[in-house]
């Protein structure tokens, strides 16, 4: 079994990778025969019957049409299309139909990023951790727009709509660390909108979802915080080095007056912090939209202390 | 009879004979640019189809370079990943206007308003198309929808890429009802061209002038016209929903007010797919007048070349759900779907079989025309066997919505569409204004404009079939060799298309007299027309005696003036 990339194609990280990565192979190299074939034609042509000296005073001798010749260059490519056909809907059922004896995790894709729903009650951002050898039923849902949910190296893609569930499964064959891309447009942050596959061994993964449901306690908050910014995609529009993203950065906002679009004002203070968290189109920040989505549910109270605690300290370092 | 070695005999009252000429200029007394009417009136007001087409030529090229522009600013941004020259929003709207306006400004109205226009009439011996004023109408209403569209630009510019996907763009806060208000009235000019084409083949064929005996230009602007009348009106109607729906609030396609988002995507594509034909069989019969001129050959197949057409008109509007595999159609919707695909790709093949075969025992010439017929052959036998990729339902999974997609439409698009418009330009550059371009200037960038598109977007098939999405403002580190070579070859090959624009400019004024039929064809504007042509086409009503491209029965007298 091959499970490198290939000049063309991604590491084959999934089991229906093989079938669609062999079908790949199959189309290239008959469409790489016809392309030789029509360019080989046409150099050569080109070559032996460029126009000479006199060429021009003689009457076309050359043959105008031939039946059979149509007939074979009709049939002969609607077989070998229906043969791709046949083999592309085939590969597509596999891709399709989920097994029945499969791990289901609830995958929410919202501007801009991709939330995970455990069925063990994990939860996680922009990092979806599976278990090899294990068949994954992805039920997958909007909260505004729609997201297409993207996994190169399984060959895995479903548009994920606002009105509907939709679905998607694969069983990942291979240890590793994988892209996740949206790649529905989505607006000004869709090329952020990107995440990491982790493909874990059974016993990894099994202490994985262990460490998560209890969540990292002892960790100063500081730290837990600094690593939350970046796991739970606030990083995708909040900056920390004081530059405007899609939001307002995060440094120095602690302690401080923030103005509002509707001309209101308030020192930034724990609750703030907590209600922009969780409501937070309750109050926008003069220059903004209200685009943030809510993070109730996604965050544990201890997770919630642990980003009022990195931003609070931001806010002293910029004193 | 066949047998005879018959030189063509024009009707002679037709052709310019020496004292006709006037020494000064090198070209006929008597023509469409001087008898016209003089002043900028006489072109705004006029109905001549020859004028009309220099209109189209104008407005539809500067779009070119403007949408031309914008793509080039996008490979700038694209060269290295994170934020270079744009900010996010500010990529996504270059994106929008560089699809909107290469759709719907460009591309679209091309082939059909530009050299349909002007040749069409000419091609079937006819005096003008069948109504000039709804002619002259059509290029109204393009300025006037394009004018829609730019006020887009100018307030706030629509960022909702241009197939305008809801629930995206009934939410955005950038100003899309212009840009989809202006795409509605776009629409009716290219149904007003569509409906005069069609009536314009039907009933104005000089006597003799059989439908096998038309040239392959008129049967694939024929079998175009019949998709822009029967398919603009659905893309009018989408659009005026999405606009009723983000004036108004009425749910249609929004969720958030019951309404449904991948009915507007059925919508837009029952369109936009048929729309894809309209940009290429154009081209397609352009390609198979330079193929036989320049070979000195009868088509082969002409038969099977001209039906192929039809059968393209007929199942592009069947297969509309292949640009929606991913969008959790049913299962016997996709399977659907994917067979049509297969099917309507065999006409395609039919055609470049049959090109490829009518280059053998030809005399072939390698004038600046023919090149770009060639590059089409090489460019679309390659966008057209990637679309067999893609119409495979498991390999589309993958592939779907990354830059193997923008390289396929690009591959058809330009290495098609663009390619065959160019030829076909610098085929009839001559017969429109009477002067001949530079030869070595048109070798020189045509190689610019061929090595630049395969740089540009063969890359872009790597990139793809590695996983990289489409419409990405930027992208992880490992893509980045490919993405700057991708860019440089935008550059090369956008100069290879402004060398394209000052050889043509140069030659309208200060090329040589080309002579009524610089390159010994056999169709009417060559044979019976001088160049340029007078205001009315023909002295007298052309006889038809031979078809198109029978070179086996006449020798083309290869008439050059000055």
């Amino acid at each position: 079994m091959d499970t490198t990339a290939t000049f063309w194609l991604p590491v084959p990280a999934s089991t229906v990778a093989q079938d669609i990565d062999a079908l790949w192979s199959f189309v290239f190299w008959i469409s790489t025969f016809f392309f030789l074939l029509i360019l080989g034609m046409m150099i050569v042509f080109a070559i032996r019957y460029r126009r000479r000296a006199g060429d021009v005073e003689r009457l076309d001798k050359g043959p105008s049409h031939n039946n059979p010749l149509e007939a074979a260059w009709i049939i002969i490519p609607t077989l070998i299309v229906l043969v791709i056909f046949v083999w592309g809907f085939r590969g597509y059922m596999k891709m399709t139909v989920v097994p029945a004896n499969s791990m289901e995790v609830k995958v929410t894709g919202q501007k801009w990023f991709w939330s995970f729903a455990y069925p063990e009650g994990a939860s996680s951002v922009n990092d979806l951790v599976v278990p090899v050898d294990t068949p994954v039923k992805l039920l997958m849902s909007s909260q505004d727009v729609i997201h297409s949910f993207y996994v190169p190296a399984f060959r895995v893609k479903r548009d994920v709509l606002p009105n509907r569930y939709q679905v998607a499964w694969f069983e990942a064959n291979q240890v590793g660390e994988f892209d996740l891309f949206c790649t529905e447009y989505c607006g000004t942050s869709h090329s952020d909108m990107i995440g990491k596959v982790r493909v874990l061994s059974k016993a990894d993964y099994a202490s994985w979802l262990e460490e998560s449901t209890i969540g990292a306690e002892g960790m100063d908050p500081v730290e837990l915080g600094r690593k939350l910014y970046t796991a739970k995609a606030c990083m995708t529009c909040h900056s920390v080095d004081g530059n405007p993203g899609n939001g307002p950065t995060f440094k120095g906002v602690f302690g401080h007056q923030v103005e509002f679009a509707d001309g209101s004002s308030l020192m930034a203070d724990e609750n703030y912090i907590r209600e922009s968290i969780l409501s937070p189109r309750a109050k926008i920040v003069a220059g903004f939209q209200p685009i943030m989505p809510t993070y109730q549910g996604l965050l544990k109270d201890a997770e919630i202390d642990a980003l009022v605690a990195y931003i609070k300290s931001l806010g002293a370092e910029s004193e | 009879m066949s047998n005879a070695a018959t030189h063509t005999e024009p009707l002679r009252s037709n052709l310019a004979v020496p004292d006709q000429i006037d020494e000064k200029t090198g070209l006929p007394r008597e023509n469409y640019i001087q008898d016209g009417g003089k002043g900028l009136k006489s072109w705004l007001l006029t109905m001549d189809h020859k004028r009309i087409a220099i209109l189209y030529l104008i407005t539809v090229v500067a779009a070119f370079f403007v949408g031309g522009i914008m793509a080039l600013l996008i490979r700038l941004e694209l060269f290295l990943p994170d934020e270079q020259f744009f900010n996010a929003d500010q990529y996504n709207q270059l994106f929008t206007l560089h699809g909107a306006i290469m759709i719907f400004l460009f591309i679209i109205p091309s082939i059909p308003a530009i050299l349909g226009n002007f040749v069409l009439p000419l091609q079937i011996g006819a005096k003008d198309v069948a109504f000039p004023k709804l002619n002259l109408a059509s290029w109204y209403v393009y300025m006037l929808g394009a004018g829609i569209t730019l006020i887009s630009i100018f307030t706030s510019a629509a960022d909702t890429g241009w197939t305008f996907y809801t629930p995206y763009s009934s939410s955005t806060s950038t100003s899309v009802i212009p840009m989809t208000m202006g795409v509605f009235v776009l629409g009716f000019s290219s149904i007003f061209t569509g409906l005069n084409f069609i009536v314009t083949v039907h009933k104005l064929r000089a006597p003799g002038l059989t439908w096998f005996k038309m040239p392959l230009m008129v049967w694939g602007l024929y079998a175009t016209a019949i998709i822009q009348v029967l398919a603009t009106p659905v893309l009018g109607i989408t659009v005026l929903l999405l606009t009723l729906e983000r004036a108004f609030g009425i749910g249609i396609f929004d969720p958030a007010m019951g309404g449904d988002p991948v009915l507007y995507q059925h919508f837009f594509w029952f369109y936009s797919h048929p729309a894809v034909y309209i940009m290429i069989l154009p081209g397609m019969g352009i390609m198979s007048d330079l193929i036989a001129t320049f070979s000195h050959r009868k088509i082969f197949g002409y038969k099977f070349v001209a039906f192929s057409s039809l059968a393209i008109a007929l199942v592009s509007f069947l297969v509309w759900g292949h640009h929606m595999f991913t969008s959790g159609q049913s299962e016997i919707a996709v399977m659907i779907f994917s067979f049509l695909t297969f099917m309507v790709g065999i006409p395609s093949a039919i055609k470049v079989f049959n090109w490829t075969t009518t280059l053998y025992k030809g005399s072939i010439s390698f004038a600046v025309p023919m090149l770009y017929a060639l590059g089409f052959l090489f460019l679309f036998t390659i966008g057209g066997l990637t679309g067999i990729v893609i119409g495979a339902l498991s390999l589309d999974i993958h592939l779907h919505d990354t830059y193997f997609i923008v390289a396929h439409f690009h591959y058809v698009m330009v290495g098609g569409t663009v390619m065959a418009l160019i030829g076909g330009l610098y085929y009839w550059w001559p017969k429109i204004w009477g002067r001949m371009y530079s030869r070595t200037l048109g070798v020189f960038a045509f190689l610019l404009v061929f090595v630049g598109f395969n740089m540009t977007f063969f890359t872009q098939f790597i990139l793809g079939a590695r996983g990289m999405p489409r419409r990405y403002f930027t992208y992880v580190e490992q893509f980045q060799p490919l993405h700057a070579f991708s860019s440089s070859g935008a550059m090369v090959m956008g100069l290879g298309f402004l060398l394209v624009a000052i050889n043509l400019w140069w030659a309208i004024k200060h090329g040589k007299p080309a002579g009524s039929n610089p390159w010994g064809a056999l169709t009417l504007e060559w044979t019976e027309c001088t160049s340029p042509p007078i205001p009315h086409n023909f002295k007298e009503t052309p006889k038809i005696e031979y078809g198109a491209y029978e070179y086996d029965r006449v020798i083309p007298t290869m008439e050059k003036q000055g």
